[in-house]
């Protein structure tokens, strides 16, 4: 597969890994966090945290859109699954996430309708395709999805579509990194950042980052190759004491963004005032909703949504795994109560999730003590 | 985040600018343009694909220049060692 | 009176199925099938020679050794690149025999028919039976028909019985591997799964793929003919994937088992449509494929033994069993990254985000 597999290229990762080794001094220990859910679960689908040096520690951050979702988001797009007539759809990885009464899985089981699908245009097809219901469709996703539902929402007035309305969980990036750097708890070094969101915001909204804060963030891509280039970038910079953005993936990220992604955001969304993120609490300015003109797309609009606000179980910690506080085999209810069958937290269900990464990939063989044999 | 694969543009259709015909290894997929309509796709151009629709062209330039700098990697330093296993007659201490 | 609960945890007190509804991730294969057939089926029906959990279960019947299989195929569309609900009716059914080392002999089938399904329909799935059938070296011997209104069933439902004869040459238990022991896989992945995925129309992609379906009786007695005394165990992959397969050894045998990733055999379409979708290739059903774990000193003779025979060119060791990580399943990469192959959870949910 082109455009993958050059960036797979064993030889040139053991060497990537050297330089790492090389340029990692002995006496500093590195907290390095990748902000992506995305990029979490590509370092331990790919076992790159096997292959970096005791001292440089990767943090992990809460660039899941799911899982930053709190319960009571979940449970009001339940609320919508159940109507008579309504057809629930969503991306697959919100299917298993558990709401207060079960996930959308489970609910599907119980007689509600609810799809999967591939892209938000298939929601339209299927809105077209069913005159007499209403198609939902629950949109997810930091800034590279939500140019998509801006589009497909311009399509269904287009198309004068009447039975069709989203319901908009699309977030920032740039309130949860800035969250993260005000969190008393953090002590980061620098950012791995997350690569997909900056085809479309670009790499300038970072500079604060570098220029207020005095990190570096070097913008990555998700194949091997591409994050350990980053983390040899973010060591060269700590190095030579520089703290600039840089852009590690310009073979897809420009630097000035995809203006007409920027344009139709523009046209369709407003920011909230201000929005519920599990663990980083109410952040101001950090989700999107669709202008007044688009309120016959709006589910929140078209129909009552009840606002259910829900905590998270007492024992789940969940808040703090998304903060990178802690990691997830340290939260109590990991492995045990809570597991990619029966979940307590969306973080282990999603596929950005670090929770499911760890488990999937990773926890068992820690168990096993597996390090050494191999 | 989010899952976004690169593939290549195969068929484009004048009728339906805003689509594209785009393959990943053997596998075709339609694909909505609309965000890269400032960029002048054409057929054997390559694409980031993310739900359905081509977030961003990619650029054979770029990544040959990122695979020229990840392949220099081992060799800045095999070369340093090199050079500094010459040590030309310098006092160890 | 007992409730079904208390009759539950009296037979097997450690795994129980707590769920209040039947999903869809019930049948999918993996963690959830598992959870149901150890929690409810095996506790409430279990004896003795159930509980293997093997694909065929063996009888003694007066000095002769009888394999016994039953499956069901339910299938979304009917007919598909490659197949359709007959063949792989036969296939399947024949292949549970065949990774049991049994020589399938018969099979009996039930057909559960919607109401107003054309006749072309059925007929051309007997006619894929017979054809099956006839390649696979089975008769077909008996079986039964019932029709169900419209709505109740997805075309035909059909389900099956197999009768074979267990190979005295082979000695199959999860309890006979050792560390050391190869794992030979034979052939590419993930084809059929893919297939029915795009032949359903719900994902807009195009590919030039086809099911896999096909008995492999014959790679079998393959390595039954030169290498039996080291054969241990085999299964075919289909639900679940070879993760699953692969899982369950882990977890019956008490080892590890480490495969080395770049010797997986993915074509290159399959590999695509996962990479599009986020499905791992491990963890996606085959219907012409099976794995057999073998002693080292046999298994280039078995793997030889497999490559002769027609279809069978693509078969390799894709990795070994280990004693350390126990009961885990690991992925190896040349570069050094190791991941966990774990079972599927209920069935594989495209990601996209």
């Amino acid at each position: 597969m082109k455009y993958v597999d050059e960036f797979r290229d064993p030889k040139l990762i053991r060497q990537a890994a050297d330089e790492i080794r090389r340029l990692a001094r002995p006496e500093r220990h590195y907290r390095i966090m990748e902000v992506c859910g995305g990029h979490t679960h590509a370092i331990y689908r790919f076992g790159l945290e096997g292959l970096l040096p005791e001292n440089v520690e990767l943090i992990h951050g809460p660039g899941c859109p799911v899982c930053v979702l709190p319960m009571g988001r979940t449970d009001d797009g339940l609320t919508l699954a159940e109507l008579p007539g309504v057809v629930f759809t969503a991306f697959g990885d919100v299917m298993r996430v558990p709401g207060t009464k079960g996930s959308p899985l489970e609910h599907k089981a119980g007689g509600a309708e609810i799809r999967m699908v591939y892209s938000p245009l298939d929601a339209i097809k299927l809105a077209q395709a069913s005159p007499g219901k209403h198609v939902v469709f629950f949109a997810i996703g930091f800034e590279t999805t939500a140019p998509s539902t801006a589009l497909t929402i311009l399509k269904a007035r287009q198309l004068g579509l009447d039975n069709f309305s989203v319901f908009c969980n699309h977030v920032t990036i740039i309130p949860a990194i800035r969250a993260i750097l005000e969190s008393p708890d953090m002590r980061l070094d620098a950012f791995v950042g997350p690569g997909h969101v900056s085809t479309v915001i670009g790499c300038r909204p970072y500079e604060f980052i570098a220029q207020d804060y005095g990190k570096p963030i070097v913008v990555s891509g998700f194949e091997p190759l591409d994050i350990l280039q980053s983390i040899v970038m973010i060591l060269r910079q700590l190095a030579e004491g520089r703290s600039e953005v840089e852009n590690q993936y310009a073979r897809v990220v420009p630097w000035e963004g995809n203006l007409p992604a920027l344009r139709v955001l523009e046209e369709v969304f407003e920011l909230r005032p201000y929005f519920e993120w599990r663990g980083l609490g109410f952040i101001s300015q950090s989700a999107l909703k669709l202008r007044d003109e688009f309120a016959k797309w709006d589910s929140e609009r078209r129909f009552d949504v009840p606002g259910i606000r829900v905590t998270d179980p007492k024992a789940a910690q969940c808040g703090e795994v998304l903060k990178g506080v802690l990691k997830p085999p340290q939260c109590k209810l990991f492995g045990t109560e809570c597991t990619p069958e029966r979940p307590v937290g969306a973080l282990m269900v999603s596929s950005e999730g670090a929770c499911a990464a760890y488990y999937n990939y990773v926890h068992r063989m820690a168990m096993a003590g597996a390090a050494e044999s191999l | 985040m989010c899952l976004a694969i690169p593939g290549k543009i195969v068929e484009l259709v004048t009728e339906t600018p805003h689509l594209a015909l785009v393959e990943v290894s053997g596998v075709k997929r339609q694909v909505n343009v609309d965000l890269l309509t400032d960029e002048g796709l054409g057929l054997g151009d390559w694409v980031l694909i993310h739900v359905g629709f081509a977030m961003s062209k990619i650029s054979a330039v770029a990544a040959e220049e990122q695979m020229r700098m990840l392949s220099m990697m081992g060799e800045d330093h095999e070369a340093m060692l090199e050079i500094e296993g010459y040590q030309f007659g310098m006092d160890p201490s | 009176m007992k409730t079904l609960e208390e009759e539950v945890s009296v037979a097997l007190p450690r795994v129980r199925f707590k769920d209040a509804r039947i999903e869809m991730a019930h049948g999918a294969g993996g963690k959830a099938s598992r959870r149901l057939i150890e929690g409810l089926i095996v506790p409430l029906l279990g004896g003795p020679l159930l509980a293997p959990l093997a694909d065929a279960a063996c009888l003694d019947v007066d000095g002769a050794r009888i394999a016994m299989t039953a499956d069901s195929f339910v299938v979304r569309p009917l007919r598909f690149p490659g197949g359709s609900i007959g063949e792989l009716a036969v296939n399947g059914t024949v292949n549970d025999l065949a990774v049991s080392a049994a020589k399938p002999l018969a099979l009996l089938l039930t057909f559960v028919i919607e109401e107003g399904i054309a006749t072309e329909t059925l007929e051309a799935e007997l006619r894929a039976i017979a054809d099956a059938a006839q390649r696979a070296g089975v008769q077909v011997v008996g079986g039964d028909t019932k029709v169900v209104e419209h709505g109740k069933a997805d075309a035909v439902y059909i389900t099956t019985a197999g009768v074979g004869r267990a190979d005295p040459r082979a000695r199959l238990s999860a309890q006979s591997v050792r560390p050391g022991d190869q794992v030979i896989l034979s052939g590419p992945i993930g084809d059929h799964g893919i297939t029915i995925l795009l032949a359903r129309g719900e994902i807009d992609l195009e590919a030039d793929l086809r099911s896999d379906t096909r008995s492999v009786y014959h790679f079998v007695e393959a390595i039954l003919d030169v290498a039996a005394p080291g054969l241990r165990w085999m299964r075919d992959p289909t639900r679940g994937g070879v993760a699953t397969a692969l899982n369950e050894l882990a977890r019956d045998s008490g080892l590890g088992i480490v495969l080395r990733e770049e010797e997986i055999p993915v074509r290159e379409a399959v590999r695509g449509a996962c990479e599009l979708l986020g499905l791992d290739p491990l963890h996606i059903a085959n219907e012409g494929q099976f794995l057999a774990i073998v002693a080292p000193e046999q298994a280039e003779e078995a793997l030889a033994a497999v490559r002769a025979v027609p279809g069978g060119r693509e078969a390799v060791i894709i990795g070994e069993v280990r004693e350390q990580p126990a009961r885990t399943v690991l992925a190896a990469a040349s570069y050094g990254g190791t991941r966990v192959v774990d079972m599927l959870v209920g069935d594989p949910l495209p990601r996209i985000c």
